[in-house]
């Protein structure tokens, strides 16, 4: 059994799931924006696996679409610590159990 | 018994197999760590694994993009957040969950469903990968001829994001004179 599509397919499942539940269970804010990380890169592993075994009319798109997804993480991460940093100065914490309200 | 199993099983499911422990390792360390350093370090572990993953797939370009632009950067940034947000006194709670019976059965549900999904649909595969080739220049030429709009856009994004970081996280400074 050589390696195929249902492989990589199984491994972005796997990481998305543990991304989610990420996402989903953490308390401290930074830990929730590694989740989306997780859950990014579980997106560009699918979007390289169907490029390398799938047939598509447009073989390029499986190329540059992870560029695109890792330019969005890029921006995202940037600006969600950046909104995390401002959000420990006002409030001192980033327990999001806690900062519950957008005003002091 | 185990050169037995090497010789039955391919080279490349090996690598794909060492490939997908780590950044599944990684991910779990992510997702179950109590501290959140620890996290920040196992994700640094399931990025690499990723990068392997994309040679693997003959995705060179993109693997040495996601190794400057993940390792290189965002996990250097989560780095600079996880210290500049965290006491040193609550290491060992410093990434604390909830619901974990919640989380799990969340978790079960996702992953059951995606599994459904892919071993139920019949997706078309090629019949034969192809050969390993480089791919920065295919990659160019894409940017600069079909994607070119898409291109400036996202360089037009990431100016934009980097002001919005600037301007959200930087600290008020008043001066002595302001009216309150």
């Amino acid at each position: 059994m050589s390696v195929g599509l249902t492989h990589f397919l199984v491994l972005s499942s796997i990481l998305f799931s543990l991304g989610f539940y990420t996402v989903v269970t953490r308390k401290n804010a930074v830990g929730i924006l590694m989740g989306v990380e997780l859950i990014l890169n579980a997106a560009n592993v699918n979007f390289v696996a169907f490029a390398r075994y799938g047939e598509l009319p447009n073989p390029l798109a499986g190329h540059v679409f992870p560029i695109f997804g890792i330019m969005i993480a890029a921006a995202e991460a940037a600006v969600g610590l950046a909104i995390v940093l401002a959000i420990f100065q006002t409030w001192g914490t980033i327990d999001t159990e806690k900062t519950t309200s957008l005003q002091q | 018994m185990v050169d037995q199993l090497l010789s039955y099983v391919p080279l490349s499911l090996h690598v794909f197999m060492a490939l997908a422990t780590l950044t599944i390792a990684g991910a779990c360390g992510v997702a179950f760590s109590s501290n959140i350093v620890y996290s920040a370090f196992s994700l640094l572990a399931s990025f690499v694994g990723v990068v392997g993953l994309f040679g693997f797939l003959s995705h060179d370009f993109l693997a040495v993009v996601q190794l400057m632009v993940y390792v290189g950067g965002i996990l250097v940034l989560i780095l600079f957040a996880v210290m500049l947000t965290n006491k040193i006194q609550d290491v060992g709670t410093s990434n604390p969950s909830s619901n974990l019976p919640m989380g799990l059965g969340v978790l079960g549900a996702i992953l059951s469903i995606l599994l459904a999904a892919v071993f139920q649909h019949d997706w078309a595969v090629k019949a034969e990968p192809g050969p390993y080739e480089p791919t920065a220049q295919m990659v160019g030429a894409a940017f600069l001829g079909e994607y070119l709009l898409a291109f400036e856009i996202a360089g037009l994004m990431l100016l934009a994001a980097l002001i919005a970081a600037v301007v959200v996280a930087r600290k008020e400074v008043k001066k002595e004179g302001d009216a309150q």
